[in-house]
């Protein structure tokens, strides 16, 4: 079969959902358009900002550096060093063969050297799940890095897979709330947030996959072995089954909600929420203290415990705003 | 045709010349979860994998240490 585009290459990809079936080159400038158009439509930045990207070591992190760095923005990755075992070590690893590989700058942020302990303890001492551990500390991290080093904007990977995921969640529980805040943008609510953004969000997670593989990126493949995020594989696996018979659901379950959100009200209530700063480390949160500061007392207050009150220069909630960074300029 | 899985790796035998959009179908997988590699190259569904190839299906889905389903006893 040869490619729909240009009719001369083999296929190397068929996407149900826009009728066609694209050779490798074609699919490349597919992904590369798919992702400017999402970036100039929410202008999410511009090429004289630097942009911090999260980058973890998979797919879609390191396709979504690949590409921004391809298209000439100026990228710095950060990487949150999770500290699970051989997962992380090869996650890190993978993500600075990468930026050494194009002399791209990278920030590691250490969980265990900052902390004093990984997701793992994190998860065990706050005694909450290791996703949502992993997720607050990751959010906090990129904001309050990306802010002190000059960073408007920092870009995740999430992909349509992942939004569409997200919001089947949200809207079978009618989180309404949450569904204010999904957006593929979201910009600076407060002095001390920078603006959040999802470049690849028009791209499904297998066309992010296939770039990667196409690009010969060498990301993580295995997953966390501490996610068992059960939920959003179920609702993936839902939708996927929908996008099997019917292709273009996942599209347009989340392009149209994106489309309609100003209508059904949700995009409203954002707007609502007030921010103050966190009683212990000033950053921004609704309640007194933040969700991070409240994370990681537990594990500061082991610590403690077991020094004799000596805190070793461990995480302790009270001086969290001081964390140093391990920064690594590669490049 | 040797074939290369994760989540848990692992490899299976399947006998070939068979189509990939049959493969998948005896693992029980959905085209849309995976992506199959051949030689570096991606193999689509409509394309025959031969007696003698060994192709890797790569899971696509991030967000969980989740395993492939069992394969059925009749693909192995």
């Amino acid at each position: 079969m040869r490619c729909k585009r240009c009719h001369a290459a083999p296929v190397a990809i068929k996407l149900p959902r826009h009728h066609t079936a694209l050779c490798a080159a074609c699919f490349d400038r597919y992904v590369v358009d798919q992702v400017e158009r999402a970036i100039k439509h929410y202008r999410m930045f511009r090429r004289d900002e630097p942009v911090l990207v999260a980058v973890s070591g998979g797919k879609d992190s390191l396709g979504l550096w690949d590409l921004l760095q391809r298209m000439g923005y100026q990228t710095t990755g950060v990487h949150v060093q999770q500290g699970i075992g051989g997962y992380s070590g090869a996650s890190e690893a993978k993500t600075r063969a990468f930026a050494e590989a194009k002399g791209l700058p990278l920030i590691v942020y250490d969980l265990n050297k900052e902390y004093g302990g990984g997701v793992t303890a994190i998860a065990e001492t706050s005694r909450r799940s290791a996703c949502s551990a992993c997720g607050t500390v990751k959010r906090y991290a990129f904001n309050k890095i990306g802010r002190e080093l000059g960073f408007p904007v920092v870009a995740t990977g999430h992909n349509l897979d992942d939004e569409a995921a997200r919001l089947l969640g949200n809207l079978l529980r009618w989180q309404v709330d949450y569904l204010a805040k999904q957006s593929p943008a979201l910009p600076a609510s407060h002095a001390k947030l920078i603006r959040k953004v999802k470049p690849l969000f028009r791209l499904t997670e297998q066309e992010v996959a296939a770039y990667a593989v196409l690009r010969k990126i060498d990301y993580v493949i295995d997953e966390c072995p501490m996610s068992h995020d059960a939920n959003s594989l179920q609702y993936k696996a839902a939708l996927n089954q929908l996008e099997h018979q019917s292709p273009g659901t996942k599209q347009f379950f989340y392009l149209e909600f994106l489309r309609r959100q100003p209508i059904v009200g949700a995009e409203s209530t954002a707007e609502a929420v007030v921010l103050n700063e966190c009683a212990r480390c000033g950053e921004p949160t609704t309640g007194e203290l933040c969700g991070h500061c409240r994370l990681i007392a537990p594990l500061a207050q082991t610590h403690q415990t077991e020094s004799g009150g000596r805190n070793n220069g461990r995480a302790d909630p009270s001086i969290v705003s001081n964390i140093p960074m391990s920064v690594d300029w590669t490049a | 045709m040797l074939i290369k899985c994760h989540h848990p790796a692992r490899e299976l035998t399947i006998k070939g010349p068979r189509q990939v959009r049959a493969v998948l179908g005896d693992l029980k997988l959905l085209p849309e979860t995976v992506l199959v590699i051949r030689n570096d190259t991606l193999v689509t569904e409509d394309e025959l994998v031969a007696d003698d190839d060994t192709i890797e299906i790569r899971p696509v889905i991030s967000g969980g240490a989740h395993s492939l389903p069992p394969v059925a006893s009749h693909a192995m």
